[in-house]
């Protein structure tokens, strides 16, 4: 009986904590809620984002403004503009009258390549079998200058090639490429794994840093902390509405990127979306971390700004290869929470693999994960007293 | 006027009194620079190849060889067996498999010609071009070694064509200098506009806006006070950027400096116009940042600071006529790094007028002194 009741009561006070905390919870969500501005922003980053990168943001070259030096104007150089220009990455941007003017075409950004032919262009070719073909292009951008010129001689070098007639050569080694897991090589494939990574520490890192020290800034924490409810739980309902809103993003990125770009999901969806929770997780924890740190909303947000989000979207490998980086960027990587994220996302996505083949990276998160929360507690404590 | 000076001399004192300035100031954009410029890189350095050899004959271990050479290739793998191959790629440890079929060689020989496979992992679709046309590149030069040493001579009565190219501005193609003239931008231009816009939040927030109000203090007065320490801030962060430039990466300076400062005093205007129009619609700093920070990666990846903006759709180019950092983008690129003078940024410069006086407009009429 005495048992009984015992469970009875501690059922009772645990009932009663329940409540408080859920009340607390639905302070937090109509918080959010009742700011419409920032909710249509919440939901419609992704949105943006992901149409922004999968159409807008491509390193793919088209219309590259092309001007010709031509003195000669013969049959063979007006073929090769014309093959040139009909290839859909170029647009013409005139002639020029000579090499003079290229400076000031670049200048003005007239032109990005332009291709001077000689004088006597066709004559000296009969005569000389000699043909010498100049391609100046404005190098500021080093990469799309770079692609240009590759694609300009790639077309002349197949005009020569039609020209030629079907000449077999006589030891030809035939490359054949095989693209895997992007056959159309799309650079939305990378960008979607990418968007989320970027995305959910946006909102959960950055959303929980702010909000929380938005209490302390106001001095609106004093009365939660002189409340009932235990700091833990004051987390927990802080971070609570934050979890469901970038799940809701998560699903959203997903979902779009499928829909509407055709980003292959070949692994496992539950596993999938497991990862993006224990992701969420790590960055709650970390905006919690944050808050812990900062005094005013300012600093949080200077933090969370130029600590987080530029590190993942330049370190994580999202737009620029990991690889290529200097070696102690790449050292610096490693502690980016999006960097290994990211991986997982792209196995599980893209190469449908298990995890069997991301449990060190899964393993690196969840280590992340408690660090960040032993930390922000521990930081939270001393507070109190 | 007497009015204006004493608001100025109160948010200077303000700005400077706050510790975090001086960081946010002259730290971040150290750390940024040099963080982001070398990060931002898409040269291929490094490339992992793995070779599957079912060959095993002396052109396939030169072909393979003459990989080895290449400064962009590691190999990583010289196996046998196409699984421990492709278990490689699915491990992110090579980039690219480069597979010989048995009879390889004898095909060669035989027949004249003879495939080999490529497998590239394209999840990066920009990464995987630059590899296959590295890998082509070398194997059609192996092609010509090959061709001209079995055959002794060069195929007789054909042309000999050549194409020259040459890199303006820019010989060695080097990527830094073009990232960092984007970087540059996106600072200058987040600094001044976040600071200007929760500047003026935080004071809506803490309620001391509302002390400023009652007193005689006109709107375009308040406002005024509110822009000029962030537009000198962000002229000054332009400078210091330009010298930081100049130390780490060599940037070259080829335009006029007034002018780009002439610019960028317009374009700051333009840019701070929005913050504070941001900020008279805002009630917290959390919703404002959120506001600007949309607005901000929007412009950001518009720009075209990592992409070329002329190789956007056409409505993305339609957007960006209302897009001032897609401007100063062009702009700034412009006279760094080609020297081009008034008559070539001319319509982006009296666009970027047009754009400061509307956002300027349309922050005072917005702000109301009563709420």
């Amino acid at each position: 009986m005495i048992l009984f009741h015992a469970v009875f009561t501690v059922a009772q006070t645990e009932i009663k904590r329940m409540k408080r905390f859920f009340g607390f919870v639905l302070k937090e969500f109509r918080h959010i809620f009742r700011d419409p501005r920032t909710l249509a922003i919440l939901f419609g980053l992704p949105m943006v984002m992901i149409i922004l990168f999968g159409y807008v943001v491509s390193n793919d070259i088209k219309d590259i403004r092309l001007a010709v030096v031509d003195p000669s104007r013969d049959a063979v150089t007006r073929q090769i503009t014309d093959k040139i220009l009909s290839s859909g990455y170029f647009i013409s941007a005139g002639y020029l009258e000579q090499e003079k003017d290229i400076e000031q075409a670049f200048q003005g950004d007239r032109a990005r390549l332009v291709l001077l032919f000689g004088s006597d262009f066709e004559e000296k070719l009969m005569r000389e079998k000699k043909a010498d073909v100049r391609l100046v292009v404005d190098a500021a951008d080093a990469n799309s200058a770079q692609l240009a010129v590759n694609y300009a001689e790639g077309i002349i070098r197949s005009w020569l090639r039609e020209q030629a007639g079907e000449v077999k050569l006589p030891v030809q080694i035939e490359a054949i490429p095989r693209m895997m897991y992007n056959q159309e090589l799309r650079g939305v494939y990378m960008f979607v794994p990418g968007l989320m990574a970027l995305i959910l520490m946006l909102i959960s890192a950055l959303m929980t840093s702010v909000t929380i020290t938005r209490e302390k800034e106001f001095g609106t924490m004093e009365p939660l902390l002189a409340s009932p409810l235990k700091p833990r739980e004051i987390i927990m309902g802080k971070v609570t509405p934050y979890v469901f809103l970038s799940f809701i993003n998560a699903i959203t990125i997903i979902t779009l990127g499928i829909l509407v770009f055709g980003v292959p999901l070949r692994g496992s969806v539950i596993l999938l979306l497991a990862e993006s929770m224990l992701y969420i997780t790590l960055a709650l924890s970390l905006g919690v971390f944050i808050s812990s740190l900062a005094r005013s909303q300012q600093i949080a947000m200077v933090i969370s700004m130029v600590g987080l989000m530029l590190p993942t979207i330049l370190l994580s490998g999202f737009i620029f290869p990991i690889d290529n980086m200097p070696e102690i960027l790449q050292a610096f990587s490693t502690i980016m929470p999006a960097r290994w994220f990211i991986v997982i996302v792209k196995n599980i996505m893209l190469k449908g693999t298990g995890l069997a083949f991301v449990w060190k990276e899964t393993l690196i998160l969840l280590a992340m994960t408690l660090f960040f929360i032993i930390a922000a507690v521990r930081k939270f404590k001393t507070r109190l007293e | 006027m007497r009015i204006l000076l004493t608001l100025l001399k109160k948010e200077f004192k303000q700005i400077f009194r706050n510790r975090m300035m001086l960081p946010v100031i002259f730290v971040i954009p150290v750390v940024q620079m040099i963080l982001l410029v070398y990060a931002a890189s898409l040269e291929m350095k490094n490339i992992d190849l793995v070779v599957v050899d079912h060959d095993l004959s002396q052109t396939s271990r030169r072909l393979t060889a003459s990989f080895e050479g290449s400064d962009f290739y590691t190999l990583k793998g010289n196996t046998q067996h196409d699984e421990a191959a492709e278990n490689l790629m699915i491990r992110d440890r090579a980039d690219i498999i480069i597979r010989f079929k048995h009879g390889f060689e004898e095909d060669l020989v035989n027949e004249g010609n003879a495939d080999i496979q490529l497998i590239i992992n394209a999840i990066n679709a920009t990464e995987a071009g630059l590899i296959q046309g590295n890998t082509q590149q070398i194997i059609r030069k192996f092609n010509q070694d090959i061709r001209t040493e079995w055959s002794g001579i060069q195929h007789a009565g054909q042309a000999q064509w050549r194409m020259i190219p040459s890199f303006w501005f820019n010989p060695l193609l080097d990527y830094k200098i073009y990232m960092f003239s984007g970087i540059l931008v996106i600072l200058v231009t987040l600094i001044g506009m976040f600071l200007t816009a929760l500047n003026l939040v935080r004071e809506k927030e803490l309620g001391t806006a509302e002390q400023i109000n009652v007193t005689p203090v006109r709107k375009y007065q308040f406002l005024v006070s509110k822009l000029l320490p962030f537009w000198i801030i962000a002229l000054f962060e332009l400078a210091f950027g330009l010298v930081l430039g100049r130390i780490l990466f060599d940037l070259p300076i080829r335009g006029s400096l007034p002018l780009l400062f002439g610019f960028a005093s317009v374009y700051l205007l333009a840019v701070l116009g929005i913050g504070l129009f941001f900020s008279t619609f805002s009630q917290t700093q959390q919703q404002l940042m959120f506001v600007a920070f949309f607005f901000m990666i929007t412009f950001i990846l518009m720009s075209g600071v990592f992409t070329p903006a002329e190789s956007m759709p056409e409505w993305a180019q339609k957007i960006n006529i209302i897009n001032p950092m897609a401007y100063f983008m062009r702009v700034n690129r412009m006279i760094l790094l080609k020297g081009s003078g008034f008559q070539d940024i001319s319509r982006e410069f009296y666009s970027l007028c047009l754009f400061a006086v509307v956002m300027l407009t349309l922050a005072i009429n917005n702000y109301r002194k009563t709420s």
